[in-house]
């Protein structure tokens, strides 16, 4: 599992990643009541704002973490966006992403790294 | 933030695992472990505890002895009928302007020698000012500091507090009484600022951490956040002080017309005689421009305080804009109010509110979202 600075996870499934928030963003974002995800099929690069989020609080983007093609979302975030406060690390996995540059991933932190990110 | 000030419960949050935030020049809890959303249903099924000792508590005493004299000078800065306001009655109103706009809403209580106010916290230094300027002639007014404040809100509050205080099983909807609680005389009022039934529960500092556990320790009782507070105000069609009513809002734009009773409007025995009655009046007989109404959000996406609302995806001018908006845990669906000019303000109306650059569709819905549960 790798992490960005942005909070997400990334597991790789197959030839594409699998990503997600992590437990610790879940819970600063608060009950989140609204998801809307990206299109499947769209291109997009690292940085791009491509789901938004809203918690009871707030609204807040999560970006992609990497360049790659959107080929899955999670369909059921939309419906249920309380899953990613109950099983952010597992369940509620937003989009797969294929990456552009598999190699990419060499970029992101580790468990460790991120852990000390977040202190 | 170098002067934030605490309530005497701050120990008490911070001890629950609250997270705190700065609100209204106070560090008060936003949620609690058990986080907004569970916190705003367990208060509408069972019973929630708030700390709203940030809020301002006064007293204005008859310099004459006549407690006519103090409720006539108040009435000079309230639109309301407070002297028909019966003994240990309580009653909402506001301090208008010279405009007609609102300057803060206040709950006000007939307490047989004196009148006893509960306002906003962000406004209180204000109003305790406006209140000097303008009736310590007639009022001697008091501020309460010595004494904390909570919220006892949900269908088992009755329950949860006659275990302390029995006398207030026989209590109606804004009724008041002074009890015993845990040894110590509490102001208490059945009411509260959720939809809900409920008490506010005035107690000396020194006792109010003792109530506060004893409270909690009851299986009903949960301590909850000013992020449900918010969420259960808005579901309940009340409006928050800055956001839905302000110095540019008027009573009759912010739908409060039933706030003024007949008494103080045109044709009243004391009709008028508040600042800026004629624009209120004059509302009240030719209608306001733009009306304060609830709006029900198409999708799932909550529609935020200061987006725009049009009336047609694509009509480039705003009739009006979101001042509360969220989502709504017991209705299991975003809500929001907002002004809208008054021929979109109609029941039923489809209205399109603008999010991230995407206009999407809000009706136009009765307040409030959730039935009020008082026990009248």
């Amino acid at each position: 599992m790798k992490f960005t600075e942005e909070h997400e996870w990334l597991v790789v499934e197959d030839d594409h990643v699998i990503v997600g928030i992590t437990e610790h963003a879940a819970e600063a974002l608060g009950d989140l009541v609204f998801v809307e995800l990206p299109e499947v099929g769209i291109t997009v690069a690292k940085g791009d704002e491509i789901v938004v989020i809203e918690s009871v609080k707030a609204a807040s983007d999560i970006t992609a973490p990497l360049d790659g093609e959107i080929i899955a979302v999670n369909d059921a975030l939309v419906e249920n966006p309380e899953l990613v406060n109950q099983d952010a690390m597992g369940q509620a996995w937003f989009f797969k992403l294929k990456l552009a540059d598999p190699g990419s991933m060499d970029e992101l932190m580790d468990e460790d790294a991120y852990k000390e990110l977040i202190g | 933030m170098a002067d934030i000030k605490r309530t005497p419960l701050y120990d008490f949050h911070c001890g629950l695992g609250a997270k705190m935030v700065p609100f209204a020049g106070y560090d008060m809890p936003v949620q609690y472990p058990l986080g907004v959303m569970k916190e705003h249903i367990h208060t509408r099924t069972h019973a929630g505890l708030f700390d709203v000792s940030h809020m301002g508590q006064v007293i204005l005493r008859p310099k004459s002895g006549d407690l006519a004299d103090a409720v006539l000078a108040l009435e000079t800065l309230i639109p309301v009928d407070i002297l028909g306001l019966g003994l240990d009655r309580q009653r909402y109103g506001f301090f208008t302007n010279d405009t007609g706009g609102i300057l803060d809403d206040l709950m006000i209580a007939n307490r047989g020698d004196h009148l006893f106010l509960v306002v906003n916290a962000a406004c209180k230094d204000a109003d305790i000012a406006h209140l000097q300027a303008n009736i310590a002639d007639q009022c001697d007014i008091e501020v309460i500091t010595e004494r904390a404040l909570i919220a006892l809100q949900g269908p088992a509050s009755e329950d949860a507090l006659v275990t302390l205080c029995p006398a207030v099983k026989d209590m109606r909807f804004m009724d008041v009484i002074t009890a015993d609680i845990l040894g110590a005389p509490a102001w208490i009022s059945r009411s509260g600022y959720t939809g809900e039934d409920g008490y506010e529960i005035s107690v000396p500092n020194s006792k109010v951490v003792e109530l506060a556990n004893a409270l909690i320790a009851l299986d009903s009782v949960e301590p909850i956040g000013l992020g449900a507070r918010d969420s259960l105000r808005l579901e309940g069609g009340l409006c928050l002080y800055g956001h839905d009513i302000d110095t540019t809002t008027t009573p009759a734009q912010a739908n409060l017309r039933w706030a003024i009773q007949k008494a103080r409007r045109a044709g009243g025995e004391r009709a008028g005689g508040f600042p800026g009655a004629e624009v209120v009046l004059a509302e009240f007989e030719n209608g306001a421009a733009r009306k304060r109404v609830g709006l029900r959000p198409d999708g799932r996406a909550p529609m935020r305080e200061g987006t725009p609302i049009f009336s047609s995806e694509t009509d480039g001018t705003p009739i009006g804009s979101i001042t509360s908006g969220g989502f709504g845990p017991t209705v299991g669906h975003p809500v929001s109010m907002g002004y809208v000019s008054t021929e979109h303000s109609k029941i039923g109306t489809t209205v399109y509110v603008e999010i991230r650059n995407k206009r999407m569709a809000a009706i136009i819905s009765t307040l409030p979202f959730t039935p009020a549960n008082f026990k009248r």
